[in-house]
């Protein structure tokens, strides 16, 4: 077995799989909590890539380093973009929040449509270039031909975020709120915790979570339209089911099992079939394990 | 005059009328034009009807061709197949010399085999299908158009030739513009045996990161990456590559001689190599037959009009040259002498491919697509 290509393709499958896990948190931090698959979070994603884009272009006029660049424009993005998940949560779901489960995911593709067509009115639905915002470091140069370090970010981001993400869940107040209204949001209700507002700290962490996404992946790919936040939605949505909505270290996990599933195929098989990979994998997952990796099985309440 | 005398100038003029339609119809050229003229791909058709239209009135009006007015005799086949047979078999009877058309590459198709029967020349500006002048089936076929197959010959042949690949990556967007051409590269490159072909992969449009793909064409260690789409993966594909030190050159197809590839690949796409129309719109000809266009009708002219009123003027040429209509004596100057038409100066190959029409290969050089010569 030729191990390099191993390697390289692993490699290439844990870039692929940290963009895919950064865009599923969302996903599956909003159906935890209010049951609605978010339609509109690839949406998120492509806005953040804009932004990023912009503050890129405006600093880009002054003269910073890339690397200063790359900071601002993601923080940035990271605020634009809560902004409009807050926003988003307060007009297309909250009145919707009674209303039959149908309702708000119908809401979520009205969402979805309105924000691709808003960016085609204000901006253009040409492709648009997203400079190089992450400079070739000097130690990843013996290696750049298989791990560049555009990748060397991706990952480490991905990674830092998700571990900041675990904490925040885990260890503070608002993070446990967040698990309590997860859990049963009558009873969290009940015990004093502002439930809306735990709503919109979970949109807002989703969205800024694929506001960093999409500023780091439009750097490594060099290219966004009104359109890339289609096909990055659907693949992080699958990587949601895969690792089991509702569930966070699921969505990490399922991230990057898809991405590694479809380098692998793309490199050993045929990268013609790589979608035909990816959506199988979702559908063996969903006859024989629907509650996905980590994901469990809901319990009835009677 | 009397009531006799009446009749008896009647019955002469009628007799002289009757004299007069087949001696004034040996003295006209007929010239066919058939393709869609309603319909959904009216739009397709149209154009040429008019170019016809606009080359017959300035022939006419010059006196002629060897003395003869050019009669047009338009006929609809819709792009149907069944149509066209229809249509092919009219002409026939009704007697056209030429026909111009049709538009299609299914209903030339189908009426091909009727005008190889009746030994009628068909010349069509727009069916670009390769089989119908490769497979040498249909005589008396020609186009004033490339062949969906003419760029990927260019392609392929200016990698091996020019470049010198030994190892040619294809990678294609599984689109059919973009896979049909990867797979004529494909069959050319493995056709003419001076390199192989040592990656073929189709790439997912907008996926996030082709590093699989990249990986592979590495390890495939081609010195060329032949790549046939449209230019947002191209530029995706060739950023990535050279992200990942990939220093193979890269050849493609029309869908990437766009600006908005170099635009989008920055300073990647220097030294990109892509095909596209040979640049016709400074040819004085070209300018005139769009004026006339706009003179005649008042509009800007539609889909292939220039290989239209090129197709027009290469038949009539060719007539006026051989001093008849006979076929083999217009075919024989169609495929000996040049002609000047708004595609260029063309001449037509034995299978009926025309010389001089069709793509060449530009580079993008300090952020410009170049014209190779």
């Amino acid at each position: 077995m030729d191990w390099e290509f191993f390697i390289e393709l692993g490699l290439g499958g844990l870039t692929r799989g940290s963009i895919y896990a950064l865009i599923a948190i969302g996903y599956t931090m909003v159906y935890g909590i209010i049951e609605l698959i978010n339609f509109a979070h690839g949406e998120i994603y492509m806005l953040g890539a804009f932004t990023g884009l912009i503050v890129a272009g405006v600093m880009g006029v002054y003269g910073f380093p890339a690397f200063a660049i790359l900071l601002m424009a993601i923080v940035i993005a990271i605020l634009y973009c809560a902004a409009y998940g807050y926003t988003m949560e307060k007009v297309a779901y909250k009145p919707l929040r009674g209303a039959a489960r149908l309702s708000p995911l119908i809401s979520a593709i009205g969402m979805s449509l309105f924000l691709q067509n808003y960016i085609i009115l204000a901006q253009t639905s040409d492709f648009l270039p997203f400079p190089t915002l992450i400079p070739d470091f000097e130690f990843m140069e013996p290696i750049a031909h298989i791990f560049g370090s555009t990748d060397l970010v991706i990952v480490a981001a991905s990674a830092v975020s998700m571990a900041a993400l675990t904490v925040f869940i885990k260890f503070t107040k608002l993070g446990k709120a967040m698990r309590a209204t997860a859990q049963n949001r009558k009873m969290a209700m009940l015990l004093g915790i502002n439930a809306d507002r735990i709503i919109s700290t979970t949109f807002i962490i989703g969205s800024s979570l694929a506001a960093l996404g999409g500023v780091l992946i439009s750097t490594h790919s060099g290219q966004l339209n009104f359109m890339i936040g289609f096909i990055a939605g659907v693949k992080a949505f699958t990587a949601a089911v895969l690792g089991g909505i509702g569930s966070i270290p699921g969505a990490m996990l399922g991230g990057l099992f898809l991405g590694l599933t479809e380098s692998y195929a793309a490199g050993y098989i045929s990268s013609d079939y790589e979608d035909v990979f990816a959506f199988s994998l979702l559908v063996i997952f969903l006859i024989f394990r629907p509650s996905g990796i980590l994901g469990k099985a809901p319990v009835e309440k009677v | 005059m009397t009531f006799s005398g009446l009749v008896k100038s009647i019955v002469t003029g009628l007799a002289v009328t009757a004299f007069c339609v087949p001696a004034f119809a040996a003295d006209t050229i007929k010239l066919g034009v058939a393709g869609a003229h309603s319909g959904d791909l009216a739009s397709y058709g149209l154009p040429t009807v008019n170019a016809a239209k606009v080359v017959v009135e300035k022939v006419n009006a010059a006196g002629g061709i060897n003395g003869k007015q050019v009669e047009l005799l338009i006929q609809d086949d819709q792009c149907k197949p069944e149509q066209a047979t229809n249509v092919a078999t009219k002409l026939v009877s009704d007697g056209a010399n030429v026909v111009l058309g049709h538009i299609c590459s299914g209903a030339t198709k189908a009426a091909l085999p009727i005008y190889t029967e009746g030994k009628l020349i068909a010349m069509s500006p727009s069916a670009t299908n390769p089989v119908l002048t490769q497979s040498g089936d249909y005589p008396t076929f020609f186009r004033t158009i490339a062949s969906d197959d003419m760029q990927a010959r260019l392609g392929v042949d200016f990698a091996i030739d020019k470049l010198g690949a030994k190892k040619i990556a294809v990678i294609h967007d599984k689109g059919d513009y973009g896979k049909g051409y990867a797979e004529f590269a494909r069959k050319f490159i493995e056709e003419g045996g001076k390199a192989e072909v040592v990656l073929f992969e189709g790439v997912t449009p907008g996926a996030p990161d082709y590093s699989a793909v990249v990986q592979k064409i590495r390890r495939s260690k081609a010195d060329v990456v032949i790549y046939g789409g449209y230019h947002p993966e191209a530029s995706k594909l060739v950023n990535q590559m050279r992200k990942k030190r990939i220093k193979a050159k890269f050849v493609s197809d029309d869908g990437v001689k766009d600006d908005t590839f170099i635009k989008v690949a920055g300073k990647n796409a220097e030294g990109v190599y892509a095909s596209g129309p040979i640049d016709v719109s400074n040819l004085p000809m070209y300018k005139e037959a769009i004026a006339a266009h706009v003179k005649m009708f008042g509009t800007e002219p539609g889909a292939f009009y220039p290989a239209a009123y090129a197709a027009t003027v290469a038949m009539l040429t060719a007539i006026e040259r051989a001093g008849s209509t006979d076929y083999d004596a217009v075919t024989a100057k169609l495929r000996s002498e040049f002609v000047d038409t708004p595609v260029g100066k063309i001449k037509f190959n034995e299978r009926g491919d025309a010389e001089g029409v069709g793509f060449s290969m530009y580079q993008v050089q300090n952020g410009k697509y170049v014209e190779l010569k």
